[in-house]
């Protein structure tokens, strides 16, 4: 058989996306997704993928969620993709979650708290026993599901934690007032790497490495004796200040996570006893993640802490190098791509010491004393 | 008093500690500590746990700064260097090359993931040499002198005994011929009759190659055997420092009565 | 060109940010500069340091060539050159000395390069240290107090246990007689031609975020033993199409019976060859 050096390569691209178009349809019988129905019935995918794509849209994001054929790590990397290219057009206050508008708002630290605790929507109490009536094909009966409305709070909800600042249980959070945010997206990551930083990769993180992370420490690698302090979920304003204007005004709301640890207190015969703290935040109702994220944060303040660092979830490197999902699925999956040329340098080099053994060529034991 | 002045080696001590102190928090674990060192001196620092002993080796050989103090070094040329006023990268080379630091547990001074030969041959590629016969024959010719079975140099440290991965780890430290070695507990962890053969062996390198030494002991009997000053720690200070028999035998110190006292004769 | 874009993708503040850290990297031979990679369409481990480092220099006047492996047609290959093709509209070409820029995976080309061009390396581990030491602030310790007696260690090591130097790709080297470096998972075969190269040469690792860079005409040397010297790969046999004896030959699995054959990896520099032994045979023939 002559052999003819392979070709066709871009033939091949081609046929392969239209493949894949073809693929992602699937059976034109079946109606066709929309965006609407991403955003709503999937709503947590659409959550999940704007936190780790950096962009609060939900359309944007149900879009790429669609073109991903529901991959979400795939979604995030188009989502960022799209991200890069966009203008900056300002920057805006940070959000105060102080006067969020709350759907949900729970504390496992005490018992009642000033406001309440308020479950919203929340897959907690379920029991996990899959409910056939959702496959029925005559859909869900509106009058059932919708004769509920969700509790806002109509005003807002004073912080656990701060109240117990007020009482100088708690370490308080330090503002770096001096320094501006950095920013991830633009900047290479240096070490050693300030908190503000830390939080920023770990809330562009991938969900299913700060958990396993977060329970880690749980289960004593680098325990912090962690408690839920505080969890809220609802709506936040969006604050710019525009230099034309001179003074600040809203653009819209978004909706956020929050999760504030309480965490091993720190102490001496000197100094007296406090709490420590972790911070998680995650757009949407991603609430799995941002209690990740607070785990994690507390773990890695352990040098600042003055903790010894002994656990994978303390380790700086570790955790910011390998949290991002985009770039880890990357780099695992170019592996993929043909190594054809160095893999032949490693036969080389295998057949020859293979040869050199059989030819009985003296091993270099015999060399040391001359 | 940061003097740099060309001295002859027999004029000038070999090292000399002035003052160090270090702090944890609020405790400071060595305070005010100075003595001289001469070239091929050997200076034993005993002391209960807790005194202070191994922080002390700490912040003289490199591996914490001080916050108190200063130490000098004479070098080999005859100028004296501020060990922490030396930019880093040429106390790394000092540390290197000039010292050797041997730590109690061979884990901490050895390279586990390479064969015997390499740990041994490393100190010599870092200072440039690059022909592997040569490295090869002299790591060889260390490893004999430690007593290691040469036919043994290409394996992992991991299948050599506590003993041979402790002389392993002097081995690896004495390739460059350093003038000055501080040693942590050199014979602890290991079998009486292990500790015995390595005190020997150490006892007649340091008399060959004029070694300088500085040794934490909590054992008395190490540092009769090897040493020919004595500085003994209590609380974190010096209280009494002396030529090694005259310490043993008539201490001066209340501390010093009580440890002495304490040792069982056998 | 795909309308709503910038001229090769990236904006232009981005460009400038990157040709800073280019220039930088330029003025230290071999010193890996940090810079701010951006998500690029294609995934990371994927070309994406090599793409933001020829967007940022190419114009509309170059004409680039695009390599996987040394191959003009393998996939990934095809992908690059047509993102550039699209969001630049550049000429592109699979002759080697046509190219102004030529974008890499693992190969140099057998063709050798003059003073017009550059050459852009895609790096997956930009760090020669890493695999020894994988703390990042250790390393860049490492490099600025040109301590690199670990790396040599490892060399030592291989020859003793196997009685060569094991590593055969992405070979480390120490550029300007400073910096150690990794050229990029080339095969060693490769190295020499680093040496004193009338090109420049750019390394891009986008998702390790750093750049690299071997200015024109500087010293490139592998590391080795002097009783040990460095040396490239080499074949029985010769290219079963155009019969060169002096390329980097890709093994080719004929049949299931252990049937094989060697072709050159550089297809440009394969072709040209059959091209001129066929004229060459035409002459004779005549």
């Amino acid at each position: 058989m002559a052999y003819v050096a392979v070709k066709g390569g871009e033939k091949a691209i081609d046929a392969a996306h239209r493949l894949l178009a073809k693929e992602r349809r699937g059976d034109t019988a079946v109606p066709e997704l929309t965006l609407d129905q991403i955003s709503q019935q999937l709503a947590l995918s659409v959550d999940r993928v704007m936190t780790e794509g950096s962009i609060y849209d939900r359309d944007l994001a149900a879009l790429a969620i669609k073109q991903a054929r529901g991959d979400l790590v795939e979604a995030i990397f188009l989502l960022r993709a799209y991200r890069a290219t966009l203008p900056r057009l300002a920057e805006s206050e940070p959000i105060d979650t102080s006067r969020m508008r709350a759907r949900r708002r729970i504390s496992a630290i005490f018992k009642d708290v000033p406001g309440g605790q308020m479950l919203g929507g929340t897959f907690d109490y379920t029991h996990r026993l899959l409910d056939f009536s959702l496959a029925a094909a005559g859909l869900t009966d509106p009058d059932t599901t919708q004769d509920i409305t969700a509790a806002s709070a109509d005003q807002a909800l004073p912080r656990i934690l701060g109240i117990m600042g007020d009482e100088g249980l708690i370490q308080a959070e330090r503002r770096d007032a001096a320094a501006p945010p950095p920013d991830l997206t633009r900047e290479p990551l240096e070490f050693p790497a300030s908190r503000a930083t830390r939080l920023q990769n770990l809330a562009r993180g991938d969900e299913g490495f700060l958990l396993a992370l977060g329970y880690s420490t749980q289960r004593g690698y680098g325990r912090n004796h962690p408690f839920a302090g505080e969890i809220r979920i609802g709506e936040v304003e969006v604050v710019i200040e525009p230099a034309e204007l001179g003074f600040a005004i809203s653009i819209g709301d978004i909706t956020v996570t929050e999760c504030e640890t309480v965490n091993q207190f720190t102490g001496s015969k000197h100094e007296p006893a406090q709490f420590t703290r972790g911070y998680g935040l995650s757009f949407g109702e991603a609430e799995r993640k941002a209690m990740a994220m607070a785990l994690v944060d507390r773990a890695l303040r352990a040098t600042e802490l003055g903790e010894d660092v002994t656990a994978p979830a303390q380790d700086e490197e570790f955790v910011l190098y390998h949290s991002d999902n985009v770039e880890a699925s990357g780099f695992v999956q170019h592996l993929k791509l043909p190594h054809y040329v160095d893999f032949q340098s490693e036969l080389n080099i295998v057949r020859k010491i293979r040869a050199d053994m059989e030819n009985n060529l003296e091993a270099p034991r015999q060399e040391v004393l001359a | 008093m940061n003097a740099i002045s060309k001295l002859t080696a027999t004029d000038a001590p070999l090292l000399s500690v002035r003052g160090i102190g270090k702090r944890f928090g609020n405790r400071m674990a060595c305070r005010d500590v100075s003595f001289d060192l001469w070239p091929g001196e050997v200076l034993a620092i005993v002391g209960e746990s807790g005194a202070g002993k191994t922080t002390l080796l700490r912040n003289l050989c490199g591996d914490q700064v001080p916050d108190e103090g200063h130490v000098l070094f004479a070098r080999r040329d005859g100028s004296i260097s501020d060990v922490y006023a030396i930019p880093e990268p040429e106390r790394r080379i000092l540390m290197r090359t000039d010292w050797g630091i041997i730590h109690q547990n061979p884990r901490d001074g050895l390279r586990y993931g390479v064969s015997a030969g390499a740990n041994v041959g490393e100190r010599l590629m870092a200072v440039g040499a690059r022909n592997y016969a040569d490295i090869r024959r002299t790591a060889a010719s260390w490893l004999q002198r430690l007593e290691i079975d040469v036919a043994r140099m290409d394996e992992l440290p991991i299948a050599f005994s506590g003993g041979m991965q402790q002389r392993l780890q002097i081995a690896r430290n004495l390739v460059t011929q350093p003038r000055l070695v501080f040693m942590d507990e050199p014979t602890g962890g290991l079998d009486v009759s292990v500790q015995a053969k390595l005190l020997d062996l150490l006892r007649s390198l340091v008399g060959e190659l004029g070694l300088a030494a500085i040794i934490v002991t909590h054992d008395l009997a190490v540092a009769r055997l090897l040493a020919d000053r004595l500085m003994v720690m209590q609380g974190g200070r010096a209280v009494e420092l002396g030529l090694t028999d005259q310490v043993l035998d008539d201490p001066q110190h209340p501390y010093t009565q009580l440890l002495v006292s304490s040792v069982l004769q056998i | 060109m795909t309308a709503g874009y910038n001229f090769a993708y990236l904006d232009e503040q981005t460009k400038r940010m990157i040709r800073r850290a280019i220039l930088k990297a330029v003025a230290i031979p071999g010193y890996q500069v940090p810079f701010g990679s951006r998500e690029m369409p294609l995934p990371y481990g994927w070309g994406t340091g090599g793409i933001q480092v020829t967007a940022s220099i190419i114009g509309s006047h170059d004409v680039l060539k695009v390599i996987d492996q040394g191959a003009d047609d393998t996939t990934n290959a095809v992908s690059i050159r047509r993102f550039f093709a699209n969001t630049a509209g550049v000429e592109t070409t699979t002759r080697t000395t046509d190219a102004t820029i030529i974008q890499t995976r693992h190969r140099i080309p057998e063709t050798p390069l003059h003073a017009d061009q550059i050459i852009v390396f895609q790096v997956p581990i930009p760090e020669p240290l890493r695999w020894l030491e994988p703390r990042e602030s250790e390393t860049r310790q490492m490099h600025a107090y040109a301590d690199y007696a670990v790396m040599h260690v490892k060399l030592y090591e291989d020859i003793a246990r196997y009685g060569h130097i094991a590593t055969t790709y992405d070979y480390p080297v120490i550029v300007n007689g400073r910096y150690l470096m990794r050229p990029s998972p080339i095969p060693k075969f490769d190295n020499p031609k680093m040496d004193m190269n009338p090109a420049l040469m750019l390394f891009g690792a986008g998702r390790e975020k750093r750049i690299y860079a071997v200015p024109p005409y500087t010293s490139v040397k592998s590391l080795d033993f002097e009783d040990h010297p460095f040396t490239i790969e080499s074949w029985d046999t010769s290219c079963a199409l155009c019969g060169a004896t002096d390329a980097f030959l890709d093994e080719v699995i004929t049949d299931d019976r252990g049937g094989k054959m060697f072709v050159c990896s550089d297809s440009d520099h394969c072709a040209e060859r059959s091209v001129k032994n066929h004229k060459d045979g035409q002459e004779k023939a005549a």
